[in-house]
């Protein structure tokens, strides 16, 4: 395999989980804008876990799922003052917890504050890709469950779930919680691909992306999350191939403008996401027609 | 002597000041069909939400086959057998017909059951939810979106969703309004189906033609305040009755 598929590929992988990390509460209703946060957690105990201690660190394969674990428990406590808001109130809380992370990360020493951070375990492909299906395999399993079932009922009509026995809030800290847990394992695994974190890394622009390939691919079903974060990791390396090979400079030097634009018209012309419920029937190929009362 | 499945005790209800629900006293009898009747804004739905723990009392208290339910979570009054429809329809937009009927087991269900698939296959859960939609004249294939689905047809899905909750008294709100004769005659076989399993039936409804098809017993609310309680004969000899709906067409 050449080192720019496999480097493409491992990017398509982390992408992947990390859009798993917001689909979950967003599958819910809710709109988290802290991916970076989970994602700095993760990165950062990961990295270090593995890499202080004057190379007397754990190994990877307990670094990794420890980082995911920490950031899940931290996930959960922000959870309840985070849950207590709603819509774009809700944005916003998740963007500020982000937003704190970053800011402690970047001033604490023993990490390297603003210069980043070295970490020596290496995680390949040959790593990543099989816990990117198990992650994918794991929110498939998880949706298809009446637990599931509660959450994507939560999204829909939250009073009415409650009427039905949901327990609302549960559901929701839970969803979080898990998100926290994938987006740690995110970060921990990103640390490990490139054996070099830094705080900036996952800024505002990275918790907007994120945010932005969720919506796009759709909340409805688990497979929204694949198709975004592969629409998200193809289309503008698709667009630079294409610039180098027309010669364009204006293609070249403007994708990511025309990138915008493609997503702006997504968004106009499919709101709901790019993969939908009443896609999947159509496609499935059965006729509402046969409904009988 | 029956017994009373449902029992209201002055259950009072404002909203900033204006009292929607005042000092309402009535008991539902076990396996009984009850309309509750009454013009619009007298505060029927408002009972409803209050029953089924949307609102919390003011003053009052509710209780459900003996137990007081009156400051339980709504998310558990539904395990304790009650279970509703609503008068606009409330289905969930993006789940499939079988999986909003679904949705009605919930509170049946265990923690650790809710970590089993149901959305792979056609398992337990999912094939109860099928028979329950065709013993009730729905045929659906799996996956059909409800909301390509006829009013009447939504209508009649919210009834077996609220009844896969297993309830012994089941709230329906409005279940008739907007429903052709047709519609109508399939609902008033699915009612009296349902009512024949056991379950004690508190419909809201305007048209008394269905109510006296239906129900033995009827309950007035008029302003927020119980006019009435007796059966529909009676009520539409009653003046008080006649009074609260003078001006309109509703009393037939
Ligand atoms: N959540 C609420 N906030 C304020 N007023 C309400 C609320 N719910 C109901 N009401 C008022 O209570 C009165 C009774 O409404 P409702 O119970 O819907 O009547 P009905 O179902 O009998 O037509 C109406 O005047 C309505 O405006
Ligand atoms: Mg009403």
């Amino acid at each position: 395999m050449s080192g720019y598929l496999s480097a493409q590929l491992s990017i398509l992988c982390l992408n992947i989980i990390i859009a798993y990390a917001i689909f979950l509460p967003a599958a819910t209703g809710q709109l988290n804008l802290g991916a970076g946060g989970f994602a700095i957690i993760g990165g950062y105990v990961g990295g270090y876990l593995n890499s202080s201690f004057d190379g007397l660190g754990w190994a990877m394969s307990v670094s990794i799922p420890v980082a995911a674990l920490i950031t899940a428990i931290i996930a959960f406590a922000l959870s309840f003052p985070i849950l207590r808001t709603r819509g774009v109130y809700m944005v916003l809380a998740t963007f500020a917890f982000a937003e704190v992370v970053a800011g402690i990360v970047l001033n604490l020493e023993v990490v390297g504050g603003a210069a980043g951070f070295p970490v020596d375990g290496h995680a390949d492909l040959k790593i990543l890709a099989p816990i990117t299906i198990a992650v994918i395999v794991f929110c498939w399993f998880l949706l298809s469950t009446r637990f599931g079932l509660a959450m994507r009922s939560v999204h829909d009509d939250e009073n009415v779930a409650t009427l039905f026995g949901i327990n609302v809030r549960w559901i929701r800290v839970a969803a979080f919680t898990l998100g926290g847990l994938l987006g740690g394992l995110y970060g921990a695994l990103y640390g490990h691909q490139y054996n070099y974190i830094e705080v900036q890394n996952w800024n505002v622009l990275f918790n907007i992306y994120v945010l932005l390939y969720v919506l796009l691919g759709g909340t409805q079903t688990p497979f929204g999350p694949l198709v975004g974060a592969l629409f998200f990791t193809v289309v503008p390396e698709l667009l630079r191939a294409l610039g180098e090979s027309l010669n364009s400079e204006l293609i070249a030097d403007g994708r990511f403008a025309l990138f915008g634009i493609l997503i702006v018209l997504m968004m106009v012309f499919r709101p709901e996401g790019i993969v939908t419920r009443t896609l999947l029937e159509r496609l499935s190929g059965r006729k509402t027609q046969e409904a009988v009362t | 002597m029956s017994q009373s499945l449902l029992e209201l005790q002055s259950v009072s209800k404002s909203f900033g000041g204006l009292r929607v629900i005042n000092d309402v006293s009535f008991a539902v009898e076990k396996g009984s069909r009850t309309a509750l009747i009454g013009p619009n804004g007298a505060g029927k739905t408002t009972l409803f939400n209050l029953i089924s723990g949307v609102y919390d009392l003011d003053a009052g208290s509710i209780s459900i086959d003996g137990m007081d339910i009156s400051h339980m979570p709504a998310h558990k009054r539904c395990r304790f057998g009650l279970s509703r429809s609503f008068q606009n329809i409330r289905l969930m937009p993006h789940l499939s017909t079988v999986e909003n009927v679904m949705l009605g087991q919930h509170s049946r269900s265990s923690l650790p059951g809710q970590l089993f698939p149901i959305g792979i296959g056609r398992n337990r859960s999912v094939r109860e939810a099928e028979d329950a939609l065709q013993s009730a004249g729905l045929n659906t294939y799996p996956g059909q979106i409800v909301a390509d689905l006829p009013y009447g047809v939504q209508k009649r899905i919210e009834v077996v969703r609220a009844l896969m909750a297993k309830p012994k008294l089941l709230l329906l709100d409005e279940p008739a309004a907007g429903l052709n004769a047709t519609e109508t005659d399939a609902l008033l076989d699915l009612l009296t189906q349902i009512s024949a399993t056991g379950v004690t039936l508190l419909v809201v409804e305007h048209d008394m033609h269905f109510v006296s098809r239906l129900c033995q017993d009827v309950v007035v609310l008029n302003f927020g305040e119980k006019i009435f309680h007796g059966t529909p004969q009676s009520a539409q000899q009653e003046p008080a009755v006649l009074e609260a709906y003078l001006g309109t067409d509703h009393v037939a």
